[in-house]
């Protein structure tokens, strides 16, 4: 049973894998390994503006490898990793980054659900100190009720004998 | 009688939820509109040569600051909605005179050249680029077309084909608008 449910798994992690397989080609690299991988980890925050949600790092698009190359010329150049992104920033607005950065108009975004947490958070607290105010106690039985139960009461004794 | 109103709360929840789904689906909203951030900046810094083959200048940044309403707009042999804008394009030109200017990214040379030939062309000046100009110009893909105002500002900025409906709409309103 085991082995049976192994291989498809093996073909799921297989594609899994191939998903990250990455477009950047070997002429795009500089000879540079530190600097390389400071290009490869900006390129993985860049959106390939084009392919909604796929960074330029993974993406095929011809403007991802524009993007590639120009991340790479800017930081031979000497620019920060920051620089970089402002660079793009200006030219295609905050779309291209895909950590959305936090400032006013993302606070909802960034702390909505967190916000949400709370409110779930204070319900939960409000109800159970609700309980606790005032715990179910049944209500007292009445003159009557109390008169018809030990009437009850002692017909039941009667009746056992 | 609030405390019969907090019943209420999870029907609203849904009710927020629900429109914002629905707007999410609407037919109004692409998501493949990319934002433009380049309205009002001044024209990036480029400077391109003309396509070699072709009696046409090529263009750079000078070039849009002279006093004079252009269009600018990005367009390729191997783009199917280039050749779907052209006719649009061209009479938009003829018809106010306005200075349509190209750049012809990501193109060789002679198929740039046959592509014209085989159309006509509207452009009075067209840079070859190699692919930087667009990302200098926020560009995501062909066509895409600006208009720069005579202090070389950027004005207007479309992703996609011109097509007659937005250049009623959008592009003839802000040309007279900026010529008056």
């Amino acid at each position: 049973m085991i082995r049976r449910g192994l291989k498809p798994l093996l073909v799921v992690g297989a594609l899994l894998f191939a998903g990250a397989a990455f477009a950047v080609e070997p002429d795009e690299m500089l000879d540079d390994p530190a600097l390389e991988q400071r290009a490869r980890d900006l390129s993985a925050e860049i959106r390939c503006v084009v392919c909604q949600n796929e960074s330029i790092d993974s993406s095929n698009a011809e403007i991802a490898r524009e993007l590639r190359l120009l991340v790479r010329e800017r930081l031979v150049a000497g620019d920060s990793d920051q620089q970089v992104l402002d660079y793009l920033v200006a030219r295609y607005g905050d779309y291209v980054l895909l950590r959305p950065p936090m400032k006013p108009q993302t606070y909802l975004l960034w702390f909505g659900p967190f916000v949400v947490l709370l409110l779930g958070a204070l319900g939960v607290f409000v109800y159970f100190r609700q309980l606790r105010a005032a715990p179910a106690q049944p209500p007292r039985l009445s003159a009557e009720e109390e008169a018809r139960l030990a009437r009850l009461l002692d017909e039941e004794d009667s009746g056992k004998e | 009688m609030a405390k019969r109103l907090l019943f209420l709360l999870p029907v609203l929840i849904f009710l927020v939820v629900a429109g914002y789904f629905l707007w999410g689906l609407g037919p109004e909203r692409d998501p493949k509109n990319i934002p433009t951030v380049m309205i009002d900046k001044p024209t990036p810094s480029f400077d391109l040569a003309a396509v070699p083959g072709l009696d046409v200048p090529g263009l750079a940044t000078a070039d849009l600051a002279k006093g004079e309403v252009v269009m600018v707009n990005f367009f390729a042999s191997w783009c199917v909605p280039c050749r779907a804008e052209h006719p649009f394009l061209t009479a938009l030109t003829e018809e106010t005179g306005v200075p349509l200017y190209g750049i012809n990214h990501r193109d060789k040379p002679e198929d740039a050249a046959a592509w014209l030939a085989e159309l006509g062309n509207p452009y009075t000046r067209i840079g070859a680029d190699p692919g930087r100009a667009a990302v200098e110009w926020g560009v995501t893909g062909v066509p895409e077309t600006f208009i720069v105002d005579g202090q070389g500002r950027i004005r207007y900025h479309h992703r996609g084909p011109l097509v007659p409906d937005v250049i009623e709409r959008q592009v003839r309103p802000l040309l007279e608008e900026l010529r008056s």
